[in-house]
């Protein structure tokens, strides 16, 4: 427990000096993405990796968050403050009630039914264009504002989302080592066992199910006013498919995989710029590659390959 | 006008409800034999239009050569899928499953965008295209060869499935698949087999479709969800209740693309396919299973 709090502090130091570096630079904006990336890959991971149900439709509660967010600020003029937690409560809310009839299915079933969710949300925001904008967008949605600062600058920006990313991961962790953790990994292994030792499988699953989409929906409210600008391209099949790939390529089960993962893939296109419509190909292949040889991901992947190269030159030597 | 749009709509809703049947039945097979889901069926639709497209354009063949030439390549791409991702998978939890057939279809996916490129191409239709008259509406003759080449697939796979050794096999691989195996069943070699038919069966599907609604390297994505949504109306079976399961999809999709809204269209299938898994997950016409733990 201690060491993970240690482990916590050296990374939101390491996460906050980091600008230090990169001030200026083109990349601060793109460690932006980062962080709600890594919120959004969190929220899929807590679902995926420690209580084993899949979801291909995250992308539609980050829009949801996005579009309830960016509506409710723009065509009603609330305040984004008030906005934010109005956009989350509902998205939970609605998750939580779709959450029981979705998660009562496994396995691939339950991600085919997953997807569809999404899909039936995506073709939503583009339909309903005197509320959304359609196709086109929804733009003007203002930034942020406490005490007097206008979050409209990439470092000002780095600031709020990885706090709000920072207090996510605690609360993460927090969450995966306390009584429910454990729960949510009993279910993992084995519904009916746990259901035999007294935990409610079904009512655990729509929990966290709900947090899940209210982390989604959060992670969403914060890139519509950190954008300012909204369409629905941002929030579709692919979008769920590259959060799935964030998850699996850090690692299931495992926080800071997320964020690892998360970081991967969201800094990846910027090196690979020019092969702009193929990164959907790295992913695929990413996605293939980690699953038959690192199953664990790069959380567990690395260290092990680690081991096995120290063991390797140690045996050679001797 | 009332009567004559709705048989209009219908008539167009069985011809694409046909793929969809296929697609599904793809899908069963494949599920039957292993119980995975594979997400990449509707990459082998899609490889099936545009391989179509090459053996015309490239190869400069005949019609009539080009599309078992298609149907070949296809087969052999679902061969090499099941060989070097699906065989060699070392947990193959349903998860892990699901991610590498997703993984697999985005990358048969961004090879064809590189092979084809991201236009849409269009297929000359098998006879012409002159209307036909059907009461107040009108058909295309590719709306024909559509019902009348999945109704000849129907029948081979009935055949397949019920007469020969190999299929019963299969079928016997889908009843229990150790059971299938202490009698000298090679399982593995009826899964090569499952994926090898499905993807032929998808890659007609792509091929009979392309010339009514034009093809390009994504089509594969839409169509694959649709026929999977048939496959669950009919509660994974390989046979008549996904046909039915597709056609209906087809008609009621294009019922309510035509009266209530075409931008909803594809949302009809979705909402379809989530209430019949909420409602009745073994399929309209199955009876509930228990599962053993």
């Amino acid at each position: 427990m201690k060491r993970d709090l240690l482990l916590f502090i050296a990374f939101s130091l390491l996460i906050m000096v980091a600008p230090q570096f990169f001030e200026g630079g083109y990349l601060m904006n793109v460690l932006v993405f980062v962080g709600i990336n890594t919120m959004l890959a969190i929220a899929l991971n807590l679902l995926l990796g420690y209580a084993g149900q899949i979801s291909l439709g995250h992308a539609g509660f980050f829009g949801l968050g996005a579009y309830l967010s960016g509506v409710l600020t723009t065509t009603y003029s609330l305040n984004p403050w008030v906005a934010m937690p109005v956009a989350a409560i509902t998205v939970g809310f609605l998750a939580g009630l779709i959450g029981f009839p979705i998660l009562k299915l496994k396995g691939h079933y339950l991600a085919m039914a997953t997807l569809g969710l999404g899909i039936i949300i995506y073709i939503v925001f583009n339909e309903t264009v005197e509320l959304t904008g359609g196709p086109s967008g929804l733009s003007a949605i203002p930034n942020l504002q406490l005490a007097g600062i206008i979050f409209d600058s990439d470092v000002k920006n780095y600031y709020l989302i990885w706090g709000m990313a920072l207090a996510v991961m605690l609360f993460s962790i927090n969450l995966a080592n306390s009584r429910v953790g454990r729960a949510l990994r009993a279910v993992h292994d084995s519904e009916i066992a746990a259901q035999v030792l007294g935990v409610n499988a079904r009512l655990l699953k729509v929990q966290i199910f709900a947090l899940s989409a209210v982390i989604s929906s959060l992670a969403g409210s914060l890139y519509a006013h950190t954008m300012t600008f909204i369409s629905p391209t941002s929030f579709g099949f692919n979008f769920s498919i590259e959060l799935l790939t964030m998850v699996v390529i850090g690692g299931l089960g495992s926080i800071y995989g997320s964020f690892l993962g998360a970081a991967l893939l969201t800094l990846l296109p910027e090196f690979l710029r020019g092969a702009n419509d193929y990164d959907i190909i790295i992913y695929g292949g990413l996605l293939v590659v980690m699953v038959m040889f690192m199953p664990g991901g790069l959380v567990r992947g690395i260290p092990a390959l680690f081991r096995k190269v120290v063991e390797k030159v140690g045996t050679g030597h001797a | 006008m009332q009567f004559d749009q709705i048989l209009q709509y219908t008539l167009s809703g069985l011809s694409t409800g046909a793929i969809y049947a296929l697609i599904g039945i793809g899908f069963s097979i494949i599920y039957n034999a292993t119980g995975i889901i594979n997400f990449a069926q509707g990459e082998f639709v899609m490889l099936g239009g545009l391989l179509t497209l090459s053996c015309l354009e490239l190869l400069k063949l005949p019609l009539w050569a080009a599309i078992p030439c298609a149907i070949v390549v296809s087969a052999a791409v679902g061969i090499l899928f099941e060989r070097l991702a699906i065989r060699p998978l070392r947990q193959p939890t349903p998860i892990n499953l699901v991610i590498i057939t997703i993984g697999g279809s985005i990358l048969i996916r961004g090879l064809a965008m590189l092979l084809w490129g991201k236009d849409t191409h269009a297929i000359p239709p098998f006879s012409g295209d002159e209307p036909i008259a059907i009461g107040g509406a009108t058909i295309l003759p590719q709306h024909l060869w559509i019902l009348a080449i999945t109704l000849i697939i129907i029948i081979i796979n009935k055949v397949y499935f019920y007469h020969t050794i190999s299929g019963k096999a299969m079928r016997a691989c889908s009843y229990n698949r150790r059971a299938a195996g202490l009698v000298g069943i090679d399982v593995r070699r009826m899964v090569l087999f499952s994926f090898i038919i499905s993807s032929a069966m998808g890659a007609v599907a792509g091929i009979i479709v392309a010339p009514l609604t034009m093809t390009a390297y994504d089509v594969g994505v839409m169509l694959g969800l649709k026929g999977f949504c048939a496959a669950i109306i009919g509660g994974m079976s390989s046979g008549m209740s996904t046909v039915i399961g597709g056609l209906l999809l087809g008609v009621l999709e294009s019922l309510g693309a035509g009266l209530i809204s075409s931008g909803y269209k594809d949302a009809i299938a979705f909402i379809i396919l989530l209430l019949i898994l909420f409602i009745r997950p073994q399929g309209l016409f199955g009876k509930a299973d228990s599962e053993r733990v």
